[in-house]
């Protein structure tokens, strides 16, 4: 662990204090105004400390508080039946709402002191010791860590085959909120026509072909985890999309309730609601100069 | 083992030739089916062997695999350029991703209009300048080996490889600050099956030419 630690060339940080935008985050805005009663961090309790040793353990999500890319990590998390402790980025511009605006170029100084975006983006999820940024390598950590990539290489490359097929067309719904809105009621056409010309008949014929609850190796796998986030993000934006695929619909409602999963889907989950206009507001707030 | 792997794609660089660099690295010979006209396209297209209407596809131990990061991987895993264990698996992937991004933008830089190049051809200059390569800078830096993980070759130093020299026919000075990154380069060039692939008469494909572009638009259009 110490190895990989060294090799991204960064060291493990103090764990963050538990909810509530972290000290450090705070105090470097301290400059112009006092922070609420909200938002103020102080010294840990007892309590606090045991807290925060539970919580070192559990994988820490950085990311806005909305879908984005970190959805489909949220989604694997949650089919694994994996705690996480999510700390948000927009916590600090809530307590901001009060104080008032923080400068743009802040923010990177503030998040990335200590290098912990090996390229400066996110998603990064802290896991098992190691700071994983890119959607694909964290998604890949997990299902390998929790069996959802299949039992071997012909499998792994199934699951592999099917997940980027799905991301293609989860892409479309990712970068929806951002296009002009003239664009955005095209955009919902195109999304509907590659879901229903190129995709979901693969997946359909897949399911018809073997008869399974899963796509591959009849046991859950990453590749049923992200076909069902997308085909509920779909259903969101285009209610009937799955009219033409009677499998699909049957396959749907089976993952749907698999436990894990049906807590995922039920009010009070890390679920993210879909984007709205603060959503595309605040990540233009914080990562748009 | 059904013979030799063989690869379904255009007479040219684009998504291909990351798979090409890392076969010819991993000492395997393949075959290649080009597509070049508008009925080879329709053909393919219709008898069922792309699973999404797409190319790349590699027909490999009796499987068609499409989307490059998959027959990457299995590519890679096949022949033990993707670490010991899932941690360096991990990081493998983390820095493959970072290459692949900005690769993506070497990819598709020819087919830009004139006016938007100049933008594109800035834009990659500073994201290599100021984001990846500092990163990766660091990495190799940091222990000091001559790979990026583990201490033994990977996919993740073959792609960055790849993508220096991509970046380099844009920018010819894009590397000069970052010397780990030369030698990087260097050790890969000089392993015989890469020494190989950079030689005249490999199967490695010529820069994407204003030529090509247009003929290939005639294909699709």
């Amino acid at each position: 662990m110490l190895n990989i630690a060294v090799s991204i060339g960064e060291i493990l940080p103090e764990p963050r204090p538990p909810p509530g935008p972290p000290a450090a985050l705070w105090s470097r805005r301290a400059a112009d105004s006092s922070p609420s009663a909200l938002c103020s961090s102080g010294a840990p309790s007892g309590l606090q400390k045991a807290w925060k040793a539970i919580m070192t353990e559990r994988p820490k999500l950085h990311y806005p508080n909305a879908r984005g890319r970190m959805e489909s990590v949220r989604w694997v998390l949650a089919a694994a039946g994996v705690e996480a402790y999510l700390p948000l980025m927009h916590e600090p511009l809530q307590c901001r709402a009060v104080a008032g605006p923080l400068p743009m170029t802040d923010w990177w100084k503030v998040s990335d002191t200590g290098n912990h975006l090996l390229f400066q983006q996110v998603p990064m999820v802290e896991i098992d010791g190691m700071k994983l940024v890119q959607t694909r390598s964290i998604l890949h950590y997990i299902a390998e860590k929790h069996q959802l990539f299949g039992k071997d290489l012909k499998e792994r490359t199934l699951i592999d085959m099917y997940v980027e097929g799905t991301l293609d067309l989860l892409e479309l719904l990712i970068m929806h909120p951002f296009l002009k809105p003239d664009d955005q009621q095209r955009e919902v056409v195109n999304m509907a026509q590659k879901a229903i010309i190129r995709y979901f008949p693969v997946f359909e014929k897949i399911l018809r072909g073997h008869g399974q609850s899963f796509l591959v190796g009849n046991q859950l796998s990453l590749a049923d985890v992200i076909l069902l986030q997308t085909i509920l993000a779909l259903e969101e934006k285009i209610p009937n999309i799955l009219s033409a695929f009677p499998f699909l619909q049957e396959y749907t409602v089976k993952i749907s309730n698999i436990p894990t999963i049906k807590r995922f889907l039920e009010p009070g989950s890390k679920k993210k609601p879909p984007p709205d206009e603060i959503y595309v507001r605040t990540v233009y707030s914080i990562f748009m100069p | 083992m059904a013979g030799k792997p063989k690869l379904h794609y255009f007479n040219g660089r684009g998504r291909m030739e990351s798979i090409r660099w890392l076969l010819a690295a991993a000492g395997v010979e393949f075959e290649e089916k080009f597509i070049e006209t508008r009925e080879d396209w329709d053909r393919i297209r219709k008898d069922g062997s792309l699973m999404y209407q797409q190319v790349p596809m590699v027909e490999i131990d009796g499987m068609k695999l499409v989307q490059t990061r998959a027959i990457i991987n299995y590519i890679a895993n096949k022949h033990n350029l993707y670490g010991k264990d899932m941690k360096e698996r991990a990081l493998i992937d983390m820095y493959v991703e970072g290459v692949a991004d900005l690769n993506e933008m070497t990819i598709v830089f020819p087919v830009h209009p004139p006016g938007v190049k100049e933008t594109k051809l800035s834009e990659i200059k500073d994201k290599a300048k100021n984001r990846y390569f500092p990163a990766f800078e660091k990495v190799l830096k940091s222990h000091g080996q001559d790979y990026l993980v583990g201490n033994k070759l990977s996919k993740a130093d073959i792609l960055l490889v790849e993508l220096l020299y991509n970046v380099e026919e844009l920018d010819p000075s894009a590397i000069a600050s970052f010397p780990q990154l030369q030698a990087l380069k260097t050790r890969i060039s000089n392993l015989p099956t890469v020494k190989k692939f950079l030689q005249p008469g490999s199967q490695r494909k010529p820069p994407t030419d204003e030529k090509t572009i247009e003929e290939a638009k005639k294909m699709f259009m």
